[in-house]
This record gives C-alpha cells, sequence and structure tokens, in this order.
C-alpha cells in the first residue's frame, strides 16, 4: 500500500509538472518568465497598433446604408474599375516584365551587372521625390516628355494627366511599373540563381536551349515562386497610395481614384470618415481570400528550388 | 577541356554569327532599360540644376546649369523651406528610433520563439505575418481617429509608433529564418555555463544576428523614409512635419518653385541611396529570404 501511495504520488506530480511543461513548452520558472517578457513588447505594439485600429475601423464601417450610398456612387464605380485595372495590368505586367529581365540579368558580362546597379535605383529612391519628378514630366506645357517629342517630331503631345481618364490611369500603371519592376526582378533574379547549372547542363544534353530551356527547366522551377511574389504583389499594391495620389491625384475629374485614395479622400477632403473606411473595407472580399492564400502558402511551403 | 572544344568545333562558326547578333540585342535592350530607369533621376537633376525661367521653357538639358536651388535649400532661403533643416532633423529622428525599436522589439521576441521555443510562438509568428500582409494604408483612417483622441497628433512618436508597427513584421521573418542557420547549441552551452537568457540574448544571439540585424535596419530605415501617408496625416504643424509632407505641401502650393522641389528631393533622397548601396548585398539576402521563402 504504502509502495503504491508514493508511485500514486509520483504519478500525479509528474502528471502536473508535464501538464506545466506542456504550457510553458518545457521552459522553467525564470526562464518562461524571461521568454514571456521579451514576448512582451511586439504583443503591446500588436494589440494597440494593430488589433485596437482594425477592430475599431471594423466598427466605423459596420453600417450597410455606408455601402449602399458607395454602391450608387458613380465615383465610386469608377474607382473599382480603376483598382481592378491597376492591379490586374499593373501587377501581371510588372511580374511578367520582371521574370523577363531575370533571365537579361543572368549574364555574365560586366555591362550587365553594373546595368543592374543602376537599374535598381527607382526601388532605392524613396518614392515621392522620384513620384513628383515623374508629375512634373508629365506636365503638358514644360514637362521633360512633351518636350522631347516637340523637339522630335514638332508635335504638340498630350495632355497626360489631365484631360483623359485613360491617359492618366496609364502613367499612373507606368509609374508603378518603373518604381516596383527592379525589386521584383530581384528576387525572381535571386530564384533564377537558385536553380542548379547541372540541370541546365542536363537539359542541354537532352537538346532543349532558348524558349524551350526556359518552358521545360526554368518556368516549372520558378513557378510556385512566381506565383508566391504575384499574389503578395496584388496584396501591397492594393495598399498603394503613394503612385496615385502623387502622379494623377486622382483626376482629371476624381476619375482615376483607387480604393486606397478614395478612403483618404472621404475621410479627410469631404469629412465622412465611415465613409472612407467603408470604401476601404469594400476590398475586403478580395482581401481576405488573398490573405488566406498567401499565410497558408508562406507557411507551408518553403519555396522549393 | 579539349575533349569539350573539339565536340563543339563544327558547331562553332554558326554559333559566332548568332552571338554577335544576341550580343548586340542585348547591348540595345540594355540601353532602352537604362534610360526608362533613369529618365525621372534625371529629370530631377536637370530641373534642380535650372533657373525658374528655364524650367518653364522646351529645353531638355539645362541651359544653363548652376547649384543655386541648392544653395537656397541649405540656407533655407525661401519661405517654403523655412523649417528645412529641423523637417530633415525630424525625419533623421524617425528613422534612427523605427530602426532601434525594431530591431529592439523583433529580435526580442524572435529569441523568445525560435530560440526559447516558448509555447505557443507559432501564435505570434501569424500575427506578424497577418500584420505583414494588412495595407498599411487600410488602416490610416481609424489610427488618425486613435492618436487624436490620445492627444498625438504633430507628435513625432505617433509616426513611429506606425512605422514600427508596420516593420517589425518582416523583421520577425528574417530573425526567425536567418537564426534557424545558428545551431542552438550554441545557446545551450551558454546556458549550462550559466548565462542567463538575457546574457545569451546579448552575448551569444545578438553578435551572431548581426548581418540579418544590419538587413533589416536598412529596410525600416528605408521604409521610415519612403513613408508619406501616415506623417501627412498626423503632422500638419511646419515644426513637427518632415521632409516628404512639406515637399507635397509645395507640390499642392499654386505657384510651385519646381527647381527648388526637385533640388530639396535630391537632398532627401541622397542618404538612403548611399545607404541601400552601402548594404546592398545584405539587403538583397534579406528581401529573398523574407518575401520569397517566408
Amino acid at each position: 500500500m504504502a509502495s503504491a501511495s508514493v508511485i500514486d504520488v509520483g504519478g500525479l506530480q509528474a502528471g502536473r509538472r508535464s501538464l506545466f511543461a506542456r504550457l510553458r513548452g518545457g521552459l522553467q520558472g525564470s526562464e518562461y518568465a524571461w521568454a514571456l517578457a521579451f514576448c512582451v513588447p511586439y504583443v503591446g505594439v500588436f494589440i494597440a497598433f494593430v488589433v485596437f485600429p482594425v477592430i475599431y475601423g471594423l466598427w466605423l464601417g459596420h453600417s450597410p446604408a455606408l455601402y449602399v450610398e458607395l454602391m450608387n456612387d458613380p465615383i465610386y464605380q469608377q474607382t473599382v474599375v480603376n483598382t481592378i485595372l491597376y492591379l490586374v495590368i499593373g501587377v501581371n505586367l510588372k511580374m511578367f516584365l520582371a521574370l523577363l529581365l531575370s533571365g537579361f540579368f543572368m549574364r555574365k558580362s560586366w555591362w550587365a551587372k553594373g546595368l543592374l546597379m543602376v537599374y535598381v535605383l527607382p526601388w532605392a529612391v524613396p518614392a515621392l521625390p522620384t513620384f513628383i519628378s515623374i508629375h512634373w514630366m508629365l506636365n503638358t506645357e514644360w514637362g521633360l516628355i512633351n518636350n522631347v517629342i516637340w523637339d522630335t517630331f514638332h508635335a504638340d503631345g498630350p495632355g497626360w494627366l489631365d484631360t483623359s481618364r485613360w491617359l492618366a490611369l496609364g502613367s499612373v500603371i507606368v509609374t508603378y511599373i518603373w518604381k516596383n519592376m527592379p525589386f521584383w526582378t530581384v528576387i525572381l533574379l535571386a530564384g533564377r540563381m537558385a536553380i542548379p547549372q547541372e540541370l541546365y547542363e542536363a537539359a542541354e544534353v537532352d537538346g532543349a536551349t532558348g524558349l524551350r530551356r526556359f518552358v521545360h527547366v526554368s518556368f516549372p522551377l520558378m513557378a510556385n515562386l512566381y506565383l508566391v511574389c504575384t499574389l503578395l504583389s496584388t496584396i501591397f499594391t492594393l495598399g498603394d497610395f503613394n503612385t496615385a495620389y502623387f502622379i494623377s491625384g486622382g483626376g482629371p475629374a476624381l476619375s482615376t481614384h483607387v480604393l486606397a485614395t478614395l478612403g483618404i479622400r472621404d475621410a479627410f477632403e469631404i469629412a465622412r470618415p465611415q465613409l472612407g473606411v467603408a470604401a476601404v473595407l469594400s476590398a475586403l472580399p478580395l482581401m481576405i481570400p488573398l490573405v488566406i492564400l498567401l499565410m497558408h502558402k508562406l507557411r507551408t511551403s518553403e519555396v522549393q528550388l | 577541356m579539349s575533349a569539350v572544344t573539339a565536340d563543339r568545333l563544327p558547331k562553332k562558326p554558326n554559333y559566332r554569327g548568332r552571338r554577335i547578333i544576341g550580343e548586340a540585342l542585348a547591348i540595345s535592350l540594355g540601353v532602352i532599360l537604362a534610360i526608362w530607369t533613369l529618365a525621372p533621376i534625371y529629370n530631377m537633376v536637370m530641373v534642380a540644376l535650372e533657373s525658374h525661367n528655364d524650367v518653364f521653357s522646351t529645353s531638355i538639358w539645362p541651359t544653363d546649369p548652376s547649384p543655386y536651388s541648392f544653395w537656397i535649400v541649405f540656407t533655407e532661403g525661401y519661405w517654403y523651406l523655412e523649417y528645412f533643416w529641423h523637417q530633415y532633423a525630424n525625419s533623421i529622428y524617425i528613422g534612427f528610433w523605427t530602426v532601434f525599436l525594431t530591431l529592439w522589439i523583433g529580435s526580442m521576441v524572435s529569441y523568445s520563439i525560435g530560440r526559447m521555443r516558448i509555447k505557443h510562438g507559432w501564435l505570434l509568428t501569424n500575427a506578424a505575418l497577418l500584420t505583414y500582409l494588412v495595407p498599411a494604408s487600410f488602416l490610416a483612417i481609424p489610427f488618425y481617429r486613435m492618436m487624436q483622441s490620445y492627444g498625438l497628433g504633430n507628435n513625432v512618436w505617433s509616426i513611429i509608433a506606425v512605422e514600427v508597427t508596420f516593420a517589425t513584421p518582416y523583421a520577425i521573418f528574417i530573425f526567425q529564418q536567418y537564426g534557424r542557420s545558428i545551431p542552438l547549441e550554441l545557446d545551450e552551452a551558454a546556458r549550462i555555463d550559466g548565462a542567463s537568457p538575457l546574457q545569451v540574448y546579448f552575448r551569444v544571439y545578438l553578435p551572431l544576428m548581426a548581418p540579418a540585424l544590419v538587413a533589416v535596419g536598412t529596410y525600416a530605415l528605408l521604409l521610415a523614409w519612403n513613408e508619406y501617408l501616415y506623417q501627412f496625416l498626423l503632422l500638419s504643424n511646419k515644426r513637427s512635419m518632415t521632409v516628404p509632407v512639406a515637399l507635397a505641401q509645395f507640390l499642392n502650393s499654386d505657384e510651385s518653385p519646381w527647381n527648388y522641389m526637385m533640388a530639396t528631393s535630391i537632398v532627401y533622397a541622397v542618404p538612403p541611396v548611399i545607404i541601400y548601396y552601402l548594404f546592398r548585398g545584405r539587403m538583397t539576402a534579406g528581401l529573398t529570404m523574407g518575401g520569397v521563402k517566408g
């Protein structure tokens, strides 16, 4: 009996310890306190500046009447079309060009390496100065682009930003590509460099060169990376405020807003924060699937190269 | 070697012609790329070197280049540039604290999750991942109202809070990825020798993480230097605002002195470009690690 009780007590203690150990992940007393303390600043930042604004935002935009108002607003309808065009054309064209250029920058020659240093400048230079510069380049009367058109063809260039919605939106998309393409080229270049050289050699022995090498070797190996990059870029672009704001400013006649700029305009220029939040929240049907997909992709699949 | 040459010998003349054409095509593509990349930057420099009248002309290079606009910027010689150095100092202040706090908060939480293996650490990793995927501009309206109600409008610390919030998730990624390459046995050896977790963090973890710290620090600085929306919403006072906000005010004013504006832009853009090129290798390694492999 005595021995049995000892065993019982021992079993109980062991059970308790393992329960605590499980809760603490195997860390003991003071160590656990340290581990917790190390997390406190981040948890604080996350609750105060992410969780709280998100809940506050959802509360601000909770009234269904706001969405009815938005749906009936022609400016909002145009904005949705602009946002979709911006995402579909801007992101995909940029990623495709970046994929091609990453192949170009695989060249071993000295000038290609030097060019890469120059080519990444748009990414290194802060956004605002270059956007203001591009805004001035697109000026109808005195901008660099129309000056070049005048000097070479002796013809007046179009009013890029203040006559046509499509020219202005096109300018925004081209600027967006200019600014963001180098970054993704560098990412895809790193992906290409990670492909073992032996694979290419084997493919060459089998007679695959040029385009066939790309279709059958490079692209299958980079497809997952390309997909993850495209999805990530889509979500970043959805939140892009600066490009549209500084290139077209939503003009002419509020026809080139995207959701990110329209939300800010509604909230601060016409002083209706609830409406602004609703405009931003109306992107959730697109955002939620993207976020879920990306969380899954980024967490589970180490991109295999 | 000789076997390979012999093997390819018959095809060689055919290849050479193709290679020359290929190289010529590549060089012309390179030239187009260089023009495409440099045009906006050339425009910036050109306008900055022009006088006010030359800006409003159809010339495509400065007819009479002079650094006069830079002189105006440096001496705050125009009413829009009244507080230029003050605003520049604000930008540097925000950049410095963003870098410091991002590295501090990010490395501590990564140490706890990755090295001490705190239970439920994956929840924090997921929280960071989620933050990384929420566009910052989408939280601007509630954040603005929140800061106003805390009385932190026109306070640079409200900006630092935003930049740190959106830079730490990236820091956590990179630190966790990079941390996996450092063997856990090093920590354990230090623990057996009697080091406390805090000592291990300072003496083992941080020194070994130096390359990742540099990459993330550069990223955080560029993030703070690039950010406009929050600075514009939260800083409206001339003395508390930063250079980008002042630049945008310039742009929206009735008479825009473009040459001064472009000179200001260049002065603002030079430090991050230098820092970027200094730490380019590390940055690229970090970005491919975080942006691609998650």
